[in-house]
């Protein structure tokens, strides 16, 4: 068998045994967008000849004795990812055209593994939005039900991944945005601690909180993935130069004396019946399976949202400052004025939610109310960080949702802004920690969809949550 | 706190040009999602060091070392005007 629809093991695998070649897999990857992504709308541009002659270069390499995890196994990258020559959009109108001039350090690692490069996955502008509809070139459908969203930002990728038209995918992660779509495509996502992987040539949108993660089938294949990204990189002083472990190996020992802490806080009413329905399930299949359950508590999690959106927009209105017209990106045709140059451009260059949070990110940073936004978020920050310590001392991962809900309608949530980043609401704490989290599917609701449960582990607690997550995945299955 | 978001203001210090119905929509958004956000007003904070970013590292420095760069022409050619090795911009200072 051939084909997108394989785990990367798999594909690893089959690479290697020679049962079919790079090419060959590359070409029914490619074939499979071609059949199901004028449906799902999950990439905005494939790459047919790089992507063949990578996996051409790819086959001689192995037909020269390399061997490598990754040798040959095409992946899908989200549009805010530099890849050299390709275009780059941050599927965003003000980079419409726009060609990478380099790649991004995990860019660079991929291709040095020679994994080969399949195409751009879709996503909401600059990676603000949790549903993918803030696209502003197509809306990306859940491969589960196509009326309903695949979530977001990293909604591209999940919907390739979940879709059958990628092996495997790269996504970011500011606020949610690899495990929530994971969870609403029912693929796994994961999101490593900050400065576990560069961010360097990556379009920034939250520097301080931005991570980039996989999104695969399986978590053996998250951690293969990890293992390519992970480690300092001069370029991103914010990397950590500390010891790359070995992924996989972590995988093997089971839940047996693990403790898992349930945050009584992320255990309340307004979640969906079915989708706690879904976790308590795992958890009890994970006692059974030998693990220790822990109640813990994580008394600010119900200032993370604010503090979240904060920071965010902050950050984000001062990295889109960049935007200018100027240099690079869309410039507007007949300014009447330098003010009018920046003013214009932007305007017609940016969507509606990139918009609002521009104008929230100015607002909490200007003169005068620094101090009561940003300076107060960032010492709410801390108390989030303190409350993770606490909980970490006495277990050694999380079990919670990864989202309220499982997928909703496409145009259900796009009216109420707030209403939306809510959503958000179990996901955010990580990142404004610099903690690591996964999504793995722990089952379905009644209609079909996908739930997610997320896993959170200390920072550079990666082994712990991919353990754990490896040992769900094969109690889901039992089940 | 509370205080009240001008979104007619606070677009023009973030440069953004914006129709009478954006201002007027993201007027109502904004002073929804400021109020919410006002929440961590609620916490005592005193003593409270801030966090920057998920990690402790600090000045991380590098050896000052020249190494090779992406050639000029790569970063000109998204440029939205340009001549042979400089970006065109429209004029904005008025012949004297």
């Amino acid at each position: 068998m051939v084909g997108a629809a394989l785990t990367l093991g798999a594909a690893a695998e089959g690479l290697r045994k020679k049962t079919f070649s790079s090419v060959e897999l590359t070409q029914s990857v490619l074939a499979s967008i071609r059949e199901k992504d004028s449906a799902l709308n999950a990439y905005l541009s494939v790459d047919e000849v790089g992507a063949l002659q990578q996996a051409a270069a790819a086959d001689a390499a192995r037909a020269a004795g390399r061997d490598g995890d990754l040798l040959g196994i095409p992946v899908a990258v989200k549009d805010l990812i530099n890849v050299a020559g390709q275009p780059c959009s941050c599927a965003s109108k003000m980079l419409a055209g726009y060609v990478a001039p380099y790649d991004a350090t995990v860019s660079a690692r991929l291709r040095a593994v020679g994994a080969v490069f399949a195409g751009r996955t879709n996503m909401d502008e600059f990676a603000m939005g949790s549903s993918t509809e803030g696209s502003a070139f197509k809306t990306t459908r859940n491969p589960c039900d196509l009326t309903r969203v695949p979530g977001g930002s990293s909604g591209g990728s999940a919907a390739a991944v979940a879709g059958g038209e990628a092996v495997a995918a790269l996504g970011t992660d500011t606020g949610g945005s690899i495990r929530q779509p994971a969870a609403f495509c029912g693929c796994v996502g994961l999101k490593p601690s900050y400065g576990r992987v560069s961010r360097y040539g990556v379009t920034a949108y939250a520097s301080s909180l931005d991570q980039v993660g996989p999104l695969t089938r399986t978590v053996e294949d998250a951690a293969v993935l990890l293992q390519a990204l992970a480690g300092v990189d001069p370029r991103d002083g914010t990397t950590l130069d500390a010891p790359v472990p070995d992924y996989r190996a972590s995988l093997r020992d089971g839940l047996k004396g693990m403790r898992i802490g349930l945050p009584r806080e992320y255990y309340i009413d307004g979640t969906d019946p079915e989708v706690m329905a879904c976790v308590r399930r795992t958890v009890d299949a994970c006692a059974a399976a030998g693990a220790e359950i822990v109640e813990v508590s994580l008394p600010h999690t119900e200032y993370a949202i604010a503090a979240y959106y904060i920071v965010a927009t902050a950050e984000a209105s001062a990295n889109l400052a960049r935007f200018d017209g100027v240099r690079y990106g869309h410039r507007t045709a007949k300014p009447e004025s330098v003010f009018d140059l920046y003013a214009q451009s932007r305007a017609e260059g940016f969507g509606t939610e990139v918009k609002r949070r521009i104008i929230l990110g100015t607002y909490v940073l200007s003169s005068g109310y620094y101090d009561a936004y940003y300076g107060r978020a960032q010492k709410v920050r801390t108390l989030i960080r303190r409350d993770f310590a606490e909980a970490f001392s006495r277990c050694d991962v999380l079990f919670t949702p990864v989202a309220p809900t499982a997928a909703y309608r496409i145009g259900e949530a796009c009216d109420d802004p707030l209403k939306m980043y809510l959503g958000d609401v179990f996901t955010v704490p990580a990142n404004l920690a610099g903690l690591c989290g996964l999504s793995v599917p722990c089952g379905r609701t009644a209609a079909g969809l996908p739930v997610g449960l997320q896993i959170l582990g200390p920072a550079f607690g990666e082994c712990a949550v991919l353990r754990a997550g490896h040992s769900v995945e094969t109690a889901v299955r039992m089940a | 706190m509370s205080h009240t978001i001008d979104v007619a203001y606070v677009a023009e210090l973030a440069r953004l040009a914006l129709t009478p119905e954006e201002k007027d929509t993201f007027q109502q958004q904004l002073e929804t999602i400021v109020r919410y956000v006002e929440k961590i007003g609620e916490l005592d904070l005193g003593g409270i060091e801030p966090t920057m970013h998920g990690q402790s590292v600090v000045n991380v420095f590098r050896e000052d070392v020249v190494v090779p760069s992406v050639g000029r022409d790569c970063f000109l050619a998204n440029a939205p005007e340009r001549n042979d090795a400089e970006i065109r911009l429209p004029k904005i200072v008025e012949d004297a």
